[in-house]
């Protein structure tokens, strides 16, 4: 079967273009130290892909180094990818900046492809005043076709590759061996034998064989234009318990749950927007492990707004307007469940159980741990509603310095709680301004009973946040055992009538 | 239960349905160093207590997290994520339940259906109904959990009874130093196979987070 014929859009240098510079300036994209785009001012100077970073700096001193913004580029290429839909549907996004269509169908409405480019010119030249158009059999040598702006006849696209240099191939150690062996030409790789090179290459060998003798014939992952996914339910007379609203809503998650299944999609994180008739809002983002179901996404409806009512900026009037919003969708084919591990039954069980708990005793009653950065070990624990996405708020990564090694106390007091520190005067515990410890402390008392401390470490100050009023804090810790082998954290004010606090208890 | 078993052609047994209705599910995963105590690991089905510290609580549910199990902690204060993390929980697969209140039973026995490990601890004050502990080792051995309670005393009709004895800190000293391990005595008993008292010495925690068997302290009579 011949591969179908295809209209390859190639937008050069689009990593560069898609961040906004004009292309007189010499300016290059650089990830990871190498060059992976640069401008076509800084190719006159000499500046080449996959250079290093110092090379093509010494190549042109007035080189402009950029980050690259793969978001940007995606963001940039969207109305081209809208331009190109205008012509034909089924546009496939290679990356941005190269995009493909069928020819077969626009070429006969433009009355050939002629027309078809001229159709095409015209939609992208605006936005892409740079874009090269190219037509082969097949969307490999349609791209090599495009980033020379050539139209390759029917049936020749073999015969337009076979001069080509290996390297074309965007398979670098792949071409190392080919180039060892002697292959020198994409002509020369395509004329292997398939099965051997199947055998010797391995699948990406044989995909790329495949490129090089112009039969990649494989099947066009269509991008349909997005349909709107969003649902509204409008109540009227507006509704103020929480139950009827999640029942009338019933109907409407459905047909969210529905639509997007009717397009093989399924929606990971919702967004939920809820309305008051006093003109309140309340909008949160569910993210849910798995796929969201009906009744999933009514649980969140009732949560949310069992959740909202309780707060401080509660609905003062009825609901009368609800919408789902979906975030993140995913095809559902990408979301079968892994044979072993993985989101597998056993884990949606467990997740399923443990949003019945929440509903049994409301939102907010599980909860889910997540690893915070802060110096305090009560920082670096944090809990969320379960359902919530559980992302730290500082990185845990981060370096903290001041914190404490391994190993971290397993019991956590919240609020901390109020502790006698005495030396062996019975006189509180005083740190000096300095950090250091005059008296070491003898007693310790929690919950007014005495015992004596065995062992103790620090005092290690902890100055933090000393730039901010309101967060400033200015402490010193110490580790205490106390006769009886508990070991706790306590922290002490740097006053002279200190303040001393059990924070956690290494129990 | 039908006597059928699935033979090969030379007359050995394959399948032996008469073994295949029995409790198949194999036992949750504990960290090596304790081995000593739970030679089988953690039994599906079981009710293991626990008292004395936290931090063998941690460490019981730390290789069975790691393995892919999930756990639940109802009626406990704030517990350390961290201090959790460093005992080997997977902190994806934990849920808190800090506050149950009166439906405290209720949450346990939802969590049995499918959590594979629950740990919990009692509400204070009233003590619990005998038919409610009964109802939830009947749940979990229904469902093929573990009910870990989190007791003072004990918990009528354990499996295993896992108590911990602190011993000594190491790595502090008077005003130097820091805590870096504590040598833990735990001891199990309990009845069918767990009926023999067994014992171990372990670093809970070593040093560094985690679990580690503990060498028998060296008496020093010259000192």
């Amino acid at each position: 079967m011949d591969a179908p014929r295809r209209i390859c859009v190639w937008c050069p240098d689009w990593p560069v273009a898609a961040l906004g510079v004009d292309p007189t300036e010499p300016a290059a994209v650089v990830t990871a130290n190498r060059v992976v785009a640069c401008s076509h001012a800084a190719r006159e100077h000499g500046v080449r892909r996959g250079q290093r970073r110092r090379e093509a700096q010494a190549a042109c001193p007035t080189l402009a180094v950029l980050p690259r913004n793969e978001e940007a580029e995606a963001r940039a290429f969207e109305p081209v990818v809208a331009a190109l839909e205008s012509i034909a549907p089924g546009v496939e996004i290679t990356r941005p900046g190269l995009a493909a269509i069928g020819v077969r169908g626009p070429s006969r409405y433009f009355g050939g492809e002629t027309g078809v480019l001229h159709a095409l010119s015209r939609a992208i030249a605006p936005l892409a005043p740079d874009g090269l158009l190219g037509i082969a059999d097949g969307s490999f040598a349609a791209e090599q076709a495009a980033r020379r702006g050539l139209v390759v006849d029917p049936g020749n696209s073999e015969r337009f590759l076979a001069p080509l240099p290996v390297e074309t191939l965007d398979l670098p150690s792949l071409v190392d061996l080919l180039k060892r062996l002697g292959i020198r030409t994409l002509g020369a790789f395509a004329k292997l034998e398939a099965r051997d090179v199947l055998a010797r290459f391995g699948p990406d060998g044989a995909w790329a064989h495949r490129q090089a003798s112009g039969r990649d014939d494989h099947p066009l992952a269509a991008r349909r234009p997005p349909v709107e996914f969003a649902v509204t339910l409008d109540l009227e007379p507006p509704v103020d318990r929480i139950d009827t609203v999640a029942f009338s809503a019933r109907g409407t998650a459905e047909q969210f749950v529905t639509d997007l299944g009717a397009h093989g999609l399924a929606c990971t994180c919702l967004e939920l927007q809820a309305r008051s008739d006093n003109g309140e809002e309340t909008v949160r983002r569910w993210r849910h492990a798995g796929v969201l179901s009906t009744v999933d996404v009514l649980d969140r409806v009732r949560w949310q707004l069992a959740g909202w009512a309780a707060g401080p900026n509660g609905p003062t009037g009825g609901i009368n307007r609800l919408r789902l919003v979906p975030i993140e969708t995913v095809p559902t084919g990408a979301h079968q469940q892994a044979l072993w591990g993985g989101t597998g039954a056993h884990d949606e069980r467990a997740a399923r159980a443990l949003a019945r708990v929440q509903t049994l005793l409301g939102h907010g009653s599980v909860l889910a741990p997540v690893l915070d950065g802060g110096r305090d070990p009560g920082q670096r624990t944090r809990l969320v509603p379960w359902g919530d996405e559980p992302l730290p708020l500082r990185s845990p990564e981060q370096p903290w310095p001041g914190q404490l090694p391994a190993p971290a106390p397993s019991v956590l007091l919240d609020p901390p709680r109020p502790a006698q520190l005495l030396d062996a005067t019975h006189r509180p515990v005083v740190v000096t301004d300095r950090g250091a410890m005059p008296a070491p402390p003898a007693l310790f008392g929690l919950d007014g009973e005495l015992t004596a401390v065995t062992s103790w470490a620090g005092p290690w100050p902890v100055d933090e946040r000393w730039w901010s009023a309101e967060e400033a804090r200015r402490v010193v810790r110490c580790q205490i055992v106390d006769v009886r082998g508990r070991a706790y954290l306590v922290t002490g004010t740097m006053t002279d009538s200190p303040r001393w606090q059990v924070e956690a208890v290494y129990d | 239960m039908l006597d059928v078993a699935i033979r090969k052609p030379d007359g050995s047994t394959a399948v032996d349905w008469q073994h295949v209705g029995l409790r198949t599910a194999p036992p949750l995963p504990v960290a090596p160093a304790l081995r000593e105590v739970l030679p089988d690991g953690l039994r599906r089905g079981s009710t293991v207590s626990v008292s004395g510290s936290m931090s063998l609580l941690l460490a019981l549910l730390g290789a069975a997290s790691g393995d892919g199990a999930w756990c639940a902690l109802v009626g406990f204060p704030r517990l350390s994520a961290e201090a959790a993390a460093e005992y080997g929980v997977d902190l994806s697969r934990l849920a808190f339940v800090p506050a149950p209140g009166s439906g405290w039973t209720t949450a346990v026995g939802a969590l049995l259906d499918a959590v594979d490990i629950v740990a919990a601890r009692p509400p204070r004050g009233r003590g619990l109904a005998p038919g409610d502990v009964r109802r939830l080792a009947a749940r979990a051995r229904s469902k093929d959990a573990v009910l870990v309670p989190y007791v003072s005393d004990s918990w009528p009709g354990a499996d295993v009874r896992l108590h911990a004895q602190a011993g000594e800190w190491s790595g502090i000293g008077l005003g130097r130093g820091r805590l870096r391990a504590r040598r833990v005595d735990v001891v199990a008993a309990g009845k069918g196979t767990a009926a023999r008292r067994r014992s171990a010495q372990l670093w809970l925690p070593a040093d560094g987070g985690g679990v580690d068997q503990a060498p028998a302290p060296v008496i020093d009579l010259a000192g």
